[in-house]
């Protein structure tokens, strides 16, 4: 299965995590894009962060 | 007086800090600023400039910090009300668009979302990518720091569902002529090209431009895929798109010398895939490309003239000589002929890796020894490369991981780069300053600025001693990218820089002047 070749022949529609800048660019292109608000889970506490991990 | 605000648990993203460090330097009082998350990195910065607060050893890796020297407690006011506004400010900027906190919010707004362009601290992006990946979205992973084991595992995930997973660090891509993070805007064509190494696939894609070529699709596979640990997933599965992709009637391999098994597997590949093909393996061995039919390229420039030849079904012709080689040797001894006794020595001051790397096999054998911090030979590692100093000939790449723990990529964020082209100056030895100025999106919005400025710089000092500095950049990016290629050219040559058009070409023009020097 591949399914890049697909992608080839799509519209990309892309979702952007992290430097917002990216986001801006695609969007001064012209591209679809949603910008995720990302911020680490539990603030980076890696002990809550794994509690909050087996509450999904 | 140094002071310091912490503001606990709070994140940012680097360059939003970084452009936040740069505005509040201008504040009257404020001598020195750092802003920041608490990475070692930045910490280290601090400490650097003198900044012996207690507090520091307090900061953690979640927390931002506004870390300073300034001459009253006035100016510390003004500077954490205007950090405080420029905050606020962001927020107030994006108040109108909504920006979802989870992939599934962002699903439910765009349901049909195809790919993931994530840049979060590395140490976070496994579960980020593995997400998206399980939903069917292919991954553009530009973050740094994720380890070889977590590569394996997302790119075998990937494969198995028939993904791209490119990266991590993998800088550059350009799907569907769409340029994603750092990448150029480059013409529609029938050029395919599978990168193991950002600024490599830049420079490819960007001579091919410029030569009038143009590319079909630019898959990146970030820097380790080739590795034995990795196998060259990413590039096997980019390659099998690119066999079957009908716009691509040419096909270019771009990375550093992979590991033995994985190159002949990747070159018995693209030999069967039957298209014309034009594969880089920087600096590398070209017997074992050409024996299978397959055109070799030494440089970055060498492969981009070739593939162009093939596209336009030409003959495939390249000299590796400038257009006026007597010109050029006279201005190689010119330079040198107004440079003081005891100036031999280059430094090489980088923001992509490749370039780095492949102007330092071009000037290897001439030089003898080259000191890195990403060095040809082990025995060449130059120890300490961000706070120590330079030695002998010495080429930086400030993309590496030890510059970017939290901190802007270079390309992004020109302040180290700039201030260390200005304390190379100051080395009486020093006879050649060489930089690569990358163009495009994702880049800082006029990179050329700081570099002139800071060669400006440079040539008052080494003036002021009674030397000459010789200062060499290379421009990489096309006539469509945003900075503008022209007007990046001209800063640059106006601070008295000798500008070129290729990185191999800046690189073979500063032998010109060393070579007069020995």
């Amino acid at each position: 299965m591949n399914q890049v070749n697909e992608l080839f022949s799509k519209e990309i529609k892309v979702v952007n995590i992290g430097i917002q800048g990216f986001y801006e660019d695609l969007k001064k292109n012209h591209v679809p894009t949603v910008h995720m608000n990302w911020k680490p889970v539990a603030g980076g506490n890696k002990k809550m962060a794994g509690l909050l991990s087996k509450l999904k | 007086m140094e002071k310091i605000l912490v503001k606990k648990n709070s994140y940012y993203d680097s360059v939003t800090l970084m452009l936040i460090s740069q505005d509040v330097k201008k504040i009257d009082g404020v001598q020195d600023v750092i802003v920041g998350m608490g990475t070692e990195l930045n910490l280290e910065l601090s400490r650097k400039m003198g900044l012996e607060l207690v507090e520091l050893d307090q900061v953690t890796v979640n927390d931002m910090f506004i870390a300073a020297r300034v001459s009253e407690e006035g100016a510390w006011t003004s500077l954490c009300t205007k950090v405080e506004e420029l905050l606020n400010k962001k927020n107030e900027d994006n108040a109108n668009e909504y920006f979802p906190a989870s992939l599934a919010s962002a699903r439910n707004m765009m349901p049909d979302l195809n790919l993931a362009l994530i840049s979060i601290p590395g140490k976070y992006a496994y579960d980020v990518a593995k997400d998206c990946l399980d939903k069917d979205i292919h991954v553009m992973l530009f973050s740094d720091n994720v380890t070889i084991e977590e590569e394996k595992k997302l790119k075998e995930y990937a494969v198995s569902k028939g993904l791209l997973m490119m990266g991590p660090d993998c800088g550059t891509a350009i799907i569907n002529n769409v340029p994603l993070a750092f990448s150029n805007v480059v013409k529609k064509g029938n050029i395919g090209l599978v990168g193991a190494s950002g600024t490599g696939t830049q420079e490819v894609t960007s001579v091919i431009d410029r030569l009038g070529g143009g590319l079909s699709q630019v898959i990146g596979t970030g820097g380790r895929d080739l590795k034995k640990e990795i196998g060259g997933l990413m590039m096997k599965l980019g390659l099998e798109a690119l066999k079957k992709d009908e716009r691509t009637e040419v096909i270019v391999v771009v990375s550093k010398p992979p590991a033995e098994e994985v190159s002949e597997e990747i070159l018995d590949i693209v030999a069967e895939i039957g298209k014309p093909s034009v594969v880089c393996f920087i600096g590398g061995d070209a017997t074992r490309i050409e024996k299978r039919g397959i055109v070799a390229a030494s440089t970055l420039e060498e492969a981009a003239y070739k593939a162009v030849c093939l596209a336009e079904h030409k003959p495939v012709v390249y000299s590796g000589k400038f257009e006026n080689e007597e010109e050029t040797d006279r201005q190689g001894k010119e330079i040198s002929g107004k440079m003081a006794a005891g100036q031999k020595y280059i430094r090489g001051l980088y923001t992509g890796g490749t370039l780095c790397d492949e102007a330092m096999k071009i000037l290897h054998d001439d030089l003898g020894v080259i000191y890195s911090n990403v060095p040809l030979k082990q025995e060449e590692n130059l120890e300490n490369p961000v706070y120590g100093k330079s030695k002998g000939n010495t080429f930086l790449d400030f993309g590496d991981d030890a510059f970017t723990v939290g901190r802007a990529h270079p390309m992004i964020d020109p302040s180290l780069r700039a201030a260390r082209i200005v304390e190379e100056a100051k080395d009486t030895e020093v006879a050649v300053i060489l930089v690569d100025c990358v163009i495009g999106y994702g880049s800082h919005p006029n990179p050329a600025h700081d570099l002139a400025e800071s060669f400006v710089k440079a040539a008052d000092i080494a003036k002021t001693e009674g030397r000459e500095l010789c200062m060499v950049a290379s421009v990489c990016g096309t006539y469509q990218d945003p900075q503008g290629y022209e007007d990046t050219v001209r800063q640059l040559t106006e601070a008295g820089a000798h500008v070129f058009d290729t990185n191999a070409k800046a690189a073979r023009f500063c032998w010109k002047v060393l070579a007069q020097r020995r």
